[in-house]
C-alpha cells in the first residue's frame, strides 16, 4: 500500500487531508510541507499578525496533535523536488517516496522585482509566509519610511497596518487607480479616501523605475523622474501559481496547473487544488486566490480522489480588513458592464456588479448584510432588480424574496 | 483556563479547557471539535462558526457588536436570542462553565 501524498501544507493541503480522513480514507496519508511549521492561515499576515495584535500560535489551522491523531504523516520543512508520474514516485529531501494518488496544493509565489532594478537589495520584502513577516517585523517602527509597490489588497492592507503604527507610508500603483485589476472605480475611490485620511501618500498611475542603494535599499526613482528616500520596501505586485514541479513532470499547465471539473490534472493519478490550480468556471478556465476557494476546492478534490465524481462549483468570496473597515466580496465581477451603489448606514456602502440583468458580484464595505444577501442570491444563480438595490428603503431581507432567475440569460457566461 | 462544553448536533459532548484570551471558536479548533468550521479563521467574515448558546448563558456573555449581529442575520437557522459567532466571543474567567450547541450545519 503506497497511499495518498499531498504536496504543500497550506490552506488547501490541510483541508484536503482532513477531508480524506473525514470521508473514510484509512490508507497511508502524507502531507509534505515546504515550510517548517504546520499549516497556518495567511490572511492575518497582512493584518492582525503584522500589526502585532495576534500571537503566532493562533495562526495555526489545527493543533499539531490533530495530524498524529488522524494518522497523517506531517513532514515539515521538506520540499518535493521532482515527480515521476510514470513510476508514481517523487523525490523529497533526497529520499524517494511512492504514491498511489497525488494531490498538488503548492499555492503561489509572490512576484519579485528584478535584481536589475534593485529587487535583491536588503530591505526589500514580499509578503507570503510567516518567515517573510518575521523577517520584516523589526522594520515596522513608528517614524520609519515605507515604500509599498503595488496597490492591490495586500499592499493596501500593509499600508493600513503601517500607517496605524505610525510609519510614513508611500504607495505607488502603476495602473491609473488602486485595485484596478479587481474592483470598480467606486470601490477604489472609497479606499483611496480612506488611506489618504490616515496620511498614506498614494501615487496612482506611477510606477517604480528602480530602487537605489548599495547593499541596503535607500530610496527609489519613479517613472516621472521623482526620487524619494525610504527605509524599506514592500513589493505587492501579485503572485504566480506554483507550477514548476508540475511543469517539469509534464503535467498540463493553463494559467496554473490545469484541472478538470473534478480537480484532476492531465495525469489520472494526480490532482490539484487551491491557488496553484486552474479549473472550469462557467465558460472559462480560471484561478482563484482565496481562502474560501482553497478550502472548498480541496475538500471537493478529496472526495473525488475517493471516487465521488463531484464537479466543483466555485462560490467565490473574499474579504479584506483595512483600519476599522471590512470589505467583503461575494461572487466574481469579471465581465461586468455596470455597477450600482447602495449607501448604507454611516460609513457603509456596497457596490453591486451587473452584466445585463444578472448580478455577478458585490463589494460590501462595512455592510455584512449586503454581503450576506448578495452571496445568497448569487450562489442560488438568481438576480435582483438594480433599482431595488439602489433604493435605500429596500430591506435587504426582502431582496432574498424578490430574487429571481434572470429573464435574459447572460450569454457567453 | 475556563471549561467550555461544546455539544455537537446529535448530542455528543466535548468538555475542554480553553485558555483565557483565545476565542470560543479557537477553543473548538484547538481541540479538533467538529462542526465549528471557521473558514475565515475568526475575521467575522464567513459566519461558519455559529452556535446556539445555552439559554442560561445568553445574558452572561458580552453583547454582540453590530458586525456580528449583521452576519448572523443571514446565517443558517438563526435563533434571535441564542445564536452567536464563536470567533467574536473571547474566553475570560467569567465564561468558565459556558455551554454552546453546534448547529446541524453552518451554511
Ligand atoms: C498576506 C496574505 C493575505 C491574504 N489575505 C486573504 C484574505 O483576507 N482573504 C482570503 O480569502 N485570502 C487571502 N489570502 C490568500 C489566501 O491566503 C490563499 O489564497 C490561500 O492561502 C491559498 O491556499 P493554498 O493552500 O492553495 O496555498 P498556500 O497557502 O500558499 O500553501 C501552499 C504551500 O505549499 C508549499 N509548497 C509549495 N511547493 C512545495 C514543494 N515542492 N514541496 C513542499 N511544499 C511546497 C508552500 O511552501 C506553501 O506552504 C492572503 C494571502 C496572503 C499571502
Ligand atoms: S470564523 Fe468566520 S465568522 Fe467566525
Amino acid at each position: 500500500m503506497t497511499g495518498i501524498v499531498v504536496i504543500g501544507g497550506g490552506q488547501a493541503g490541510a483541508a484536503l487531508v482532513a477531508k480524506l480522513r473525514e470521508a473514510g480514507y484509512s490508507g497511508r496519508l502524507t502531507l509534505i510541507c515546504g515550510e517548517r511549521v504546520p499549516p497556518y492561515q495567511r490572511p492575518p499576515l497582512s493584518k492582525a499578525y503584522l500589526k502585532g495584535d495576534m500571537e503566532r500560535e493562533r495562526l495555526f489551522l489545527r493543533p499539531e496533535s490533530f495530524y498524529a491523531s488522524q494518522d497523517i504523516d506531517l513532514r515539515l520543512g521538506d520540499r518535493v523536488t521532482e515527480i515521476d508520474p510514470a513510476a508514481r514516485l517523487l523525490k523529497v529531501g533526497g529520499a524517494t517516496l511512492a504514491y498511489s494518488q497525488l494531490a498538488l496544493t503548492t499555492g503561489s509565489v509572490p512576484r519579485r522585482l528584478p535584481a536589475l532594478i534593485g529587487g535583491s537589495l536588503r530591505g526589500v520584502y514580499v509578503m507570503r509566509g510567516l518567515a517573510d513577516i518575521d523577517a520584516m517585523a523589526a522594520e515596522f517602527v513608528a517614524g520609519r519610511r515605507l515604500l509599498i509597490v503595488g496597490g492591490g489588497y495586500i499592499g493596501l492592507e500593509a499600508a493600513a497596518v503601517a500607517a496605524s503604527l505610525g510609519l510614513e507610508v508611500t504607495l505607488v500603483e502603476a495602473a491609473p487607480r488602486i485595485l484596478q485589476r479587481v474592483a470598480a472605480p467606486e470601490t477604489s475611490n472609497y479606499f483611496r479616501t480612506l488611506h489618504k485620511s490616515y496620511g498614506v501618500r498614494l501615487l496612482e498611475g506611477t510606477s517604480l523605475d528602480r530602487l537605489l542603494g548599495s547593499g541596503t535599499v535607500k530610496g527609489a526613482v519613479l517613472n516621472d523622474g521623482r526620487e524619494l528616500e525610504t527605509d524599506f520596501v514592500l513589493v505587492g505586485v501579485g503572485v504566480s501559481p506554483a507550477t514548476g514541479l508540475a511543469e517539469r513532470a509534464g503535467i498540463a499547465i493553463d494559467n496554473g496547473i490545469w484541472t478538470d471539473e473534478l480537480g484532476r490534472t492531465s495525469d489520472r493519478a494526480i490532482w490539484a487544488a487551491g491557488d496553484c490550480a486552474s479549473f472550469p468556471y462557467k465558460d472559462m478556465q480560471i484561478r482563484l486566490e482565496s481562502v474560501g476557494h482553497a478550502i472548498d476546492h480541496a475538500e471537493c478534490v478529496a472526495v473525488n480522489m475517493l471516487g465521488a465524481g463531484l464537479p466543483y462549483i466555485a462560490k467565490p468570496w473574499f474579504w479584506s480588513d483595512q483600519y476599522d473597515v471590512k470589505l467583503q466580496i461575494a461572487g466574481l465581477n469579471s465581465g461586468y458592464d455596470r455597477v450600482v451603489e447602495r449607501s448604507g448606514k454611516c460609513i457603509s456602502t456596497s457596490i453591486w456588479y451587473y452584466k445585463g440583468d444578472q448580478l455577478l458580484a458585490v463589494d460590501a464595505v462595512n455592510d455584512p448584510r449586503a454581503y450576506m444577501a448578495a452571496k445568497r442570491i448569487i450562489e442560488a444563480g438568481q438576480t435582483v432588480d438594480p433599482r431595488l438595490v439602489q433604493d435605500p428603503n429596500t430591506d435587504l431581507r426582502d431582496l432574498l424574496v424578490t430574487a429571481a432567475a434572470p429573464q435574459t440569460k447572460a450569454s457567453g457566461f | 483556563m475556563s471549561k467550555i462544553t461544546y455539544i455537537e448536533y446529535g448530542g455528543r459532548q466535548h468538555v475542554v479547557d480553553v485558555t483565557e484570551g483565545l476565542t470560543v471558536m479557537e477553543g473548538a479548533r484547538d481541540n479538533s471539535i467538529p462542526g465549528i468550521v471557521a473558514d475565515c479563521g475568526g475575521a467575522c467574515a464567513c459566519s461558519t462558526c455559529h452556535v446556539y448558546v445555552d439559554p442560561a448563558w445568553v445574558d452572561r456573555l458580552p453583547a454582540k457588536e453590530i458586525m456580528e449581529e449583521d452576519m448572523l442575520d443571514f446565517a443558517y437557522k438563526v435563533d434571535p436570542v441564542r445564536s452567536r459567532l464563536t470567533c467574536q466571543i473571547k474566553v475570560t474567567e467569567e465564561l468558565d462553565g459556558l455551554i454552546v450547541q453546534i448547529p446541524e450545519k453552518q451554511i
